[in-house]
């Protein structure tokens, strides 16, 4: 197949989202609208004690003063908030035990999602969590991981059995008045994930959650909280697909991490909501805020690669509280067709000699803005600091854009920052090389964008970087021929 | 193996090659000179398949079969290898990655299966060491930072490597020191054989002691003008190319 610049922009186009199936699940959906009343009915539904429904009422009074931002470089028609179902759950909710009690056609879903649950079980070694719509169905490889002292179980289920941890730790990263969507979050969050890694415990496997939408007209609001305590590691993924419908969704999680002194968090997305069709219309607006809080010592590892939704607003970040504490933020933004995506991080250094990298790449198809936004603050008091980033872009065709906005606000002088930034394009003469090598264009560029993409797509946990190779390919090509 | 019959070309509009006849045989070696914009890079181009290139008139035979509605993948396929004058980068995708991917896509075309890697290892360590590369090399990004010789040297690695019927060298003799050079055309040498072929393209006589042809042509405003044998390359290099355009 020979290569123009034109035909490379309808290659792009006509890709397919292969995870626009819908599972046909009874379900118990709340009606549309948000008021006090609704926001107490998600709690009492979840049985929750009287803290947790006092704490999302105050979250929901402090989202109905503030106003929906408009700062980030994406254009969209804001939601409806009184359009928007707030609940919705797969009807048989009761615990699973095992797998045989799951909803057949559950289980159906998992498997075109690519997770045999099984699989996962045997081979891979990976404890997942499954959020459908708004409740966790089901938790995997629970038991082996209690041996150590490990939970890992939905918010809900935390809630219930973890009252202590879940009420210290819960919006002490996010707090509800952070932002809009965190307000919003923390008042009508349905499930989620949470994980406590005890003292000293290296989590003998990856965990895992696995966010899906599935009913159409309701929100996704999933509430995720991982606390790493003195001296413990643990490496997460979550994984994100959601229906291909004409009406836009939304999605507004807040995860929370917290690495106390000497703990390690390596928390690891790989986010493919539908996009939207060719034309722009319907997709999952992913507006979402991830924070971590790293103690003395401690690291916290930011991986993502995101290649869905219509609109991203994302900006996974560390706090830098503790000296010699680290924060990484390495991600691969794809957009293509009508998608826009405004993500990058907040490295927040507070305490002595932290450090933080900032690797970015950026890749741009099809009509689509894909936009870096990237703060690294340096406190009065934070001696030593180091800093480094690199944005890089990939553009594809003439239509698509590439933006970088970095802030740097330094109130030491002891700060070392450095930023690095570069703009390439996939080039006719690259893709000739490589067709004169054998190579067709449709690998040609999967290996280009795969080069691009190396250093970042090197720190997932093995499994899951042939994974996110696999959806970079799929994003970003057509079936040729 | 090669042939070439009445080749017209041209790029958005503008006529480059103008009736090229050329017949290369397996075993042989040819050689392609000219002045500056003679069309020699655009003979390189339309053979491989560069669809920047309209063919407008004439054909262009591969094993007796007209190539002219090939893709550039499938030529190659079919075992014809240009070594470029200018080597594109590709960060981040390394030379022994590159190598295994275009190995494997040959092999996958022709129904086979991919290359073991024990194999391909085998094979990596036997040419690099042909050409005098070492390992580190091939970890690094393809041509990223590389010299001009580097890049080369990296060509005629990947000629080595995919051992095609035909090789077109490009000027792969620009950028290379002596030493390169003798590398590169050593490495030719060894890869000759009475089944393939070389077409080697050429401002300067110079890689010609060490690539010895068996026919040179003049290339001149989109024409083979004359044709000759070694000899022809050296009169050229002593009279320049003024003695052929006054004759023509």
């Amino acid at each position: 197949m020979s290569y123009t610049e034109e035909e490379l922009k309808k290659e792009l186009e006509s890709k397919e989202y292969e995870y626009g199936f819908y599972t046909d699940i009874e379900s118990e959906t709340f009606p549309v609208g948000l008021n006090e009343e609704i926001v107490r009915r998600i709690s009492q539904k979840k049985n929750e004690p009287q803290w947790m429904t006092d704490w999302r009422l105050e979250a929901f009074r402090i989202w109905q003063q503030m106003e929906e931002p408009d700062w980030p470089n994406v254009n969209y028609e804001k939601p409806d908030y009184q359009a928007i179902s707030y609940y919705s759950a797969p009807k048989k909710k009761d615990q699973y035990k095992s797998l045989d009690e799951v909803d057949p056609e559950l289980l159906e879903t998992f498997n075109k999602l690519g997770i045999s649950l099984d699989e996962q079980k045997k081979l891979a070694g990976v404890a997942v969590d499954i959020v459908m719509d708004s409740v966790s169905v089901a938790t995997t490889f629970k038991e082996t991981l209690a041996e150590k002292g490990i939970i890992f179980c939905s918010i809900s289920e935390a809630i219930q059995e973890h009252p202590e941890l879940v009420r210290k730790h819960l919006g002490t990263v996010v707090p509800p008045k952070d932002n809009y969507f965190a307000a919003l979050n923390s008042a009508v969050f349905s499930d989620g994930s949470f994980c406590y890694i005890p003292k000293g415990v290296r989590c003998p496997m990856e965990l895992s959650t696995y966010f899906r939408i599935n009913q159409a007209g309701t929100g996704q609001f999933e509430r995720t909280l991982v606390v790493a305590d003195e001296s413990s590691y643990v490496s997460y993924l979550e994984g994100c697909t959601a229906p291909s419908r004409d009406e836009n969704q939304l999605h507004a999680a807040v995860v929370e991490l917290i690495a106390q002194d000497d703990a390690e968090i390596k928390y690891s997305t790989v986010q493919n909501w539908y996009p939207g069709d060719k034309e722009g219309k319907g997709g999952v607006f992913n507006f979402v805020t991830k924070r971590g809080l790293c103690h003395t010592r401690s690291k916290i590892s930011w991986t993502q690669v995101e290649t869905g939704s219509a609109v991203t607003w994302k900006y996974p970040s560390c706090v830098l509280k503790g000296d010699h504490s680290i924060g990484e933020f390495y991600s691969i933004a794809v957009t293509n067709n009508f998608q826009q995506a405004d993500t990058g991080t907040k490295m927040i250094h507070l305490g002595n000699n932290t450090r933080s990298t900032i690797i970015s790449k950026g890749i741009s198809a099809g009509k689509s803005q894909n936009s870096y936004r990237g703060l690294v603050q340096v406190g009065s008091r934070a001696k030593n600091a180091r800093n480094f980033s690199q944005c890089d872009s990939l553009l594809m065709g003439n239509a698509c854009g590439a933006h970088t906005f970095p802030y740097i606000e330094a109130k030491n002088n002891t700060a070392q920052i450095e930023h690095e930034a570069t703009t390439s394009k996939i080039g006719e003469d690259q893709i000739f090389y490589c067709n004169q090598r054998g190579i067709d264009t449709e690998k040609a560029i999967a290996l280009i964008v795969n080069g691009f993409s190396k250093e970042v797509l090197n720190k997932l946990p093995m499994e899951f970087a042939v994974e996110a190779q696999k959806l970079l390919e799929i994003s970003l090509e057509g079936s040729v021929g | 193996m090669l042939q070439i019959q009445n080749l017209h070309a041209q790029i958005e509009d503008k006529p480059i090659l103008k009736g090229i006849n050329l017949e290369i045989k397996p075993g042989e070696v040819h050689a392609i000179m000219g002045p500056n914009g003679s069309g020699k890079s655009t003979l390189s181009s339309v053979v491989a398949g560069n669809e920047d290139y309209e063919i407008t008139q004439g054909e262009i035979l591969f094993d007796q079969e007209s190539i002219n509605e090939e893709d550039a993948e499938t030529r190659a396929h079919k075992g014809i290898f240009l070594s470029f004058q200018y080597p594109v980068e590709i960060p981040g995708v390394s030379v022994t990655n590159f190598v295994k991917t275009s190995i494997n896509a040959a092999r996958v075309a022709q129904g086979l299966e991919e290359m073991p890697a024990n194999e391909m290892l085998k094979k990596i360590r036997e040419k690099a060491a042909l050409l005098e590369i070492d390992s580190k090399f091939l970890s690094r990004s393809l041509n990223e930072g590389f010299s001009g010789g580097e890049k080369k040297r990296n060509e005629i690695f990947q000629m080595a490597m995919l051992e095609p019927k035909l090789a077109i060298l490009d000027e792969t003799d620009s950028g290379l020191d002596i030493d390169a050079l003798k590398i590169v055309a050593n490495g030719v040498n060894t890869l000759k054989s009475k089944d393939n072929a070389v077409l080697v393209i050429t401002h300067y006589q110079r890689l010609l002691d060490y690539i010895v042809p068996d026919y040179v042509h003049v290339l001149f405003d989109g024409r083979i003008v004359k044709s000759g044998d070694k000899e022809l390359a050296k009169e050229l290099e002593a009279k320049g190319y003024d003695w052929i355009k006054a004759e023509v």
